[in-house]
């Protein structure tokens, strides 16, 4: 009986097992490791021909900028791209698993992937783990009913909205947005309002930093400008490079190569067994 | 009661003080947002008092002005509001009884306002406000800040509690020397409509105050026009059906 009781592990859903152990851990003052989160502005809006998406590159791990340049915007689909705020390592497995997911659902029907499918996708799986996979997300993409943009929460809300933000920087970018968004924007201008938004995150909010990151998806097309707008570059770059003090002797510089030392084994014996 | 009587003094001190002290925030009003423009300051509040999560009052003046030269604003609870405004009655008259033709201006009072939020923390029992002083005298303008903890700082724009993550990105985006005062009220607008859309303690009923040499003036209250028309409001999932 006993036995029996061991073996079939729980189907489906978070395993809460460990919690206790972590509580009375924490009890006893062992601290958890601080998760890398990207401390983050994401946004997105609706223009008139389609969905621009926004972010900012920084990721932090509590003071310290873990990544000065990371990508915050992961693709989901050829139409439907996906920014990912809070935990990093949740943000892109969770976009990782979706996209596998619609990949094989596209096989299944052989259709453009639908933006709705997405969020649905997305929606069941961080609601069944009720919160506790960090990931905020800005989702838009074009299908063949037209340009949509949906922001879901951690816990698995959704809203569908005409512009969008999310992450510690929201708030700046939200101001931006808030006096500036009109519908039926044009390309330029909607990339100009994102620009300026995610660079208000930049600016105002410490978790944000470093560039900004813009992805424009249209209805045929869609077009991932990475570092669009550099706006903190390195000021100083010491023209003389990196030189040794005239103490220094290089006594002997000689090349070693490396390949020479290596085996080649004969390929498909290993892998056969 | 041989207990009570034994240590009198410190029980009833105790309790005293205990009951005194401010140990949250009641009713509570929202951010504040100032600037100074050519010709002097201008100062924008909304006339909302939470009680908790309730709105409970919608005509609180939370913005006053003091002696000749300056302008108060404050967010936070009111009623120790209240008493920042009798503490500076107190200052303004004792010096005009002083009758040497010398009125205080907004630095002074300023300063003051910082000894009095910050020695009142150290005794932890802060006034838990966040006051906004302007003001001109001899031409200079003034806009400072104090919070309840005791942080002050004299900058061209200020905003207070939810102002600080939306309305400021917007100011240090668009403030500039010499703004009109047009183009003032415009961006302080601006930025209180973005406090309406976005903090749910926010009324749709406020004042703008306008401090100059000549001196004060508070408008009447009024309402900021809201746009609400997005497709996406209305129709939020046209691919679902």
């Amino acid at each position: 009986m006993s036995k029996v009781a061991m073996d079939v592990p729980a189907k489906g859903g978070f395993s809460f097992d460990l919690c206790k152990r972590n509580a009375m851990l924490a009890k006893d003052g062992v601290q958890l490791p601080p998760f890398r989160k990207t401390g983050t502005t994401i946004v997105g809006l609706i223009f008139q021909d389609g969905v621009i998406l926004g972010a900012d590159t920084r990721a932090t791990e509590g003071p310290i900028v873990a990544d000065k340049n990371c990508e915050k915007i992961h693709y989901l689909a050829p139409n439907i791209y996906c920014c990912g705020a809070g935990t990093a390592a949740d943000t892109e497995a969770v976009t990782d698993m979706v996209s596998s997911q619609l990949n094989l659902h596209r096989y299944h029907t052989g259709r453009q992937s639908r933006v709705v499918t997405a969020l649905t996708y997305l929606k069941k799986h961080l609601f069944s783990y009720q919160g506790h996979v960090s990931a905020a997300l800005v989702l838009g993409g074009v299908d063949f009913t037209g340009p949509h943009l949906h922001t879901i929460y951690p816990h698995g809300s959704t809203d569908t909205l005409p512009f969008a933000t999310m992450g510690s920087g929201s708030l700046a970018a939200m101001a931006i947005f808030e006096s500036k968004y009109k519908e039926g924007l044009t390309r330029e201008e909607g990339i100009q309002l994102v620009t300026e938004a995610i660079c208000s995150g930049i600016f105002n909010d410490l978790g944000s930093g470093s560039n900004v990151d813009i992805c424009v998806i249209t209805k045929d097309n869609k077009e991932y400008l990475r570092n669009h707008l550099q706006p903190n570059p390195r000021t100083y770059v010491s023209p003389k490079q990196y030189s040794f003090t005239k103490k220094t002797e290089v006594l002997l510089t000689k090349i070693t190569p490396l390949k020479e030392k290596v085996e080649v084994i004969q390929a498909g014996d290993a892998m056969e067994e | 009661m041989e207990l009570n009587s034994a240590k009198p003094g410190l029980l009833c001190s105790l309790e005293a003080s205990q009951s005194q002290r401010t140990m949250y925030p009641y009713v509570t009003g929202t951010s504040v947002v100032a600037l100074k423009y050519k010709d002097g300051i201008l100062m924008a509040a909304d006339m909302g008092g939470s009680y908790g999560s309730t709105l409970r009052y919608k005509s609180v003046e939370r913005m006053k002005p003091i002696g000749k030269h300056c302008l108060i604003g404050a967010s936070g609870e009111i009623s120790d509001f209240q008493e920042v405004l009798r503490y500076l009655d107190e200052l303004t008259l004792n010096d005009k009884m002083c009758d040497d033709g010398n009125s205080l201006g907004p630095k002074e009072i300023h300063s003051y306002l910082t000894r009095v939020m910050y020695n009142r923390r150290n005794k932890f029992d802060p006034l838990w406000n966040s006051l906004v002083l302007g003001g001109v005298k001899n031409g200079q303008t003034y806009l400072g800040m104090v919070t309840m903890i005791g942080v002050n700082f004299e900058d061209n724009h200020i905003a207070t509690g939810f102002g600080n993550h939306l309305a400021r990105p917007i100011l240090r985006d668009e403030w500039r020397e010499d703004l009109s005062f047009e183009d003032g009220v415009k961006l302080l607008e601006k930025c209180m409509r973005v406090l309406l859309y976005r903090d749910r303690s926010a009324v749709n009923k406020l004042q703008i105050a306008n401090i100059t040499e000549e001196g004060v003036t508070i408008s009447q209250p009024y309402s900021l026009r809201t746009f609400w028309g997005f497709s996406a409001f209305i129709n939020p999932t046209p691919g679902a059906q």
